[in-house]
């Protein structure tokens, strides 16, 4: 089979560009190893809500009209609204078609996959940033006797035996998931490390709106001072919830939670941790504060002061003066690896790759490749990390990729 | 308005950091480096350790000059007090590392220091090393670091980059992380 794109995925970026190709009439085939949706649909817990509000919550020629602009989609109503876009735009999405080998082949490349073969000129990477746990070599040195789930194997707490969870990791997904469990009866511990602090609300709007409208979330990927870094950073401690609270580590060590420092070892039947908890936390409190001035700043500069609730600085992270260096793993029953996702590339037999498995790419532009890859922190601007920000990818993109297919037939 | 604005200079040579940076990121087998210290014993608890050489950059590297550090016991522990207590120079480690790094952070910040001092308090229950109570450790059971800073710089600034010293110290990481430590003995 011949096309002259192969898109490798259907999730919102494997949508959002097909719907610019389209736009562009440059034929091209959606390759989805599940359905559309796949991850949001299989790989989910079942209480999480989207981090962003329903109305930055949108794709390429699709808004919010419902009415609830400031709510936090459900992952059926995410299901639903990435469905109903592939429908709306008729996405060419082949179902249940499992990428096995994307190799380079004349004029282009061949896509095999569990349904057939694909000759293609140009293959955009759109299978998503979340498909491996980042699972910790310390995770080898655990017992037997401790269960041990992923981020995207937990579901809820009742799938826990009763006793303690060790929650390892404190972004999004980990504060959220601590949260809940203890909330469950089970005494939850939770690890921090490197962590970026927010509030959900500020001065009376969500964290989003006013990141939006300061254009924090419109910094470039080539004009931030280093790129690497920025790619790296852990994802923002939200949660998205009909009472809009902000599920920090001191809303955690209010509802109970007891906070440790960096799981670093495992010896003799006890835990280690890093003696670096109080400076990680120094560092995302003052990380937040000058977002905060940065937000301030826009909005005097907006003439919003008047408008909006007046500035605020929150209590600084509460970490007790000796934080413990270790703990007895024998009241543990159950951990949870929320340390973060690889995408997965391990079909891909295009030397693509740095040293570190990481694809080398300039904004989404695949070095020296009729490549493009989508959906990763930071691609292009801060906002790619985001549903929202497919659209700008997207639109840039294939703008880049028909200008690539313009310039090889003239 | 204009303004001359001296230039910011804290001693550190942040391009030759940063190229170094660059140039490892390529060539990631000379990042490995190995540091090395030799000690002698003298008499009763007084040694003298020689540093001399190091490997790095993929070649055996020397310093300038060798230099020595003499550690001993106070004489309340019955010893000579020829030179400082060990724990006393992990403790000068840590600070060294720590002000090393705040100069950096703050040259590649662009923000001028004046003066820099750290004053460290390192408690220890000495019940752990005689082994009364082995419920003690040997070691500190606490380090508490205290920064004065002057610089041309906000309060919150002077924290950021004291914060951010502590996140890329190798000192700071050694004392709050578990290191494997081999000790061999040459019969």
């Amino acid at each position: 089979m011949r096309v002259t794109t192969a898109i490798i995925g259907a999730g919102h970026t494997g949508l959002a560009m097909s719907h610019c190709l389209t736009a562009r009439s440059i034929d091209h085939v959606i390759l989805e190893r599940g359905e559309v949706a796949n991850s949001w649909k299989t790989e989910r817990w079942d209480s999480l809500r989207l981090l962003t509000p329903n109305w930055l919550s949108r794709l390429p020629g699709q808004g919010y009209h419902g009415d609830d602009p400031d709510g936090f989609r459900t992952m059926p109503e995410t299901i639903a609204f990435i469905e109903g876009y592939a429908a709306a735009i008729s996405a060419p999405v082949r179902p249940h078609t499992r990428v096995t080998s994307v190799r380079i082949a004349a004029d282009g490349y061949e896509v095999v996959t569990d349904q057939g073969t694909w000759q293609c000129r140009v293959v955009v990477l759109a299978n998503g940033s979340c498909s491996v746990p980042a699972i910790p070599p310390v995770a080898a040195a655990l017992p037997a006797s401790i269960r041990t789930l992923t981020v995207n194997q937990y579901r809820r707490p009742d799938q826990l035996e009763a006793g303690g969870v060790l929650v390892v990791g404190a972004s999004a997904s980990g504060t959220q998931i601590a949260e809940e469990i203890q909330r469950s009866g089970r005494q939850v511990t939770l690890a921090v490390g490197e962590h970026i602090r927010v509030p959900r609300v500020y001065r009376g709007r969500d964290i989003m709106w006013w990141m939006d409208g300061a254009g924090v979330f419109d910094d470039r990927y080539d004009e931030v001072d280093d790129i690497h870094r920025a790619r790296n950073v852990p994802s923002l401690q939200l949660a998205g919830s009909t009472d809009r609270r902000t599920v920090d580590l001191n809303r955690l060590s209010g509802l109970g939670v007891r906070l440790v420092g960096r799981l670093m070892g495992i010896a003799d039947g006890k835990a280690q941790c890093s003696g670096s908890l109080r400076n990680v936390c120094a560092l995302s409190d003052l990380k937040m504060n000058r977002l905060l001035e940065r937000i301030d700043a826009w909005a005097t500069a907006q003439g919003l002061d008047g408008e909006v609730d007046a500035p605020e600085r929150f209590e600084p992270t509460r970490v007790e003066d000796s934080p413990p260096l270790g703990f007895e793993l024998g009241d543990i029953r159950t951990v949870i690896w929320a340390t973060g996702f690889h995408p997965d590339y391990s079909w891909l037999d295009v030397p693509v790759f740095d040293r570190k498995g990481r694809i080398q790419h300039d904004g989404g532009v695949v070095h020296g490749h009729a490549m493009y890859v989508m959906g990763l922190p930071f691609l292009r601007r801060r906002r790619s990390t985001f549903i929202d920000g497919a659209t700008a990818d997207a639109q840039d993109l294939s703008a880049h990729l028909a200008g690539r297919l313009d310039h090889a037939l003239s | 308005m204009t303004t001359t604005k001296k230039p910011v200079d804290n001693g550190v040579n942040v391009e030759a950091i940063l190229g170094a940076r660059e140039a490892l990121t390529e060539q990631p087998a000379g990042a490995k480096f190995k540091w090395r210290a030799k000690c002698e014993w003298l008499t009763g608890t007084h040694s003298r350790s020689t540093i001399d050489g190091f490997y790095g950059l993929g070649e055996e590297q020397k310093h300038r000059t060798k230099f020595t550090f003499d550690c001993d016991h106070p004489e309340i522990f019955a010893s000579e007090d020829k030179g400082a207590t060990p724990v006393e120079l992990v403790l000068a480690g840590l600070a060294s590392c720590l002000t090393a790094g705040v100069a950096s952070v703050a040259q590649n910040r662009n923000i001028q220091l004046h003066s820099v001092t750290a004053t460290l308090e390192g408690g220890m229950d000495i019940q752990g090393i005689l082994g009364i109570d082995s419920d003690v450790r040997n070691g500190f059971d606490g380090i508490k670091v205290t920064y004065d800073i002057k610089a041309d710089a906000t309060p919150e600034e002077i924290r950021a980059i004291v914060a951010q010293s502590q996140k890329r110290s190798a000192v700071y990481d050694v004392i709050t992380n578990p290191t494997n430590v081999t000790v061999e003995v040459r019969a």
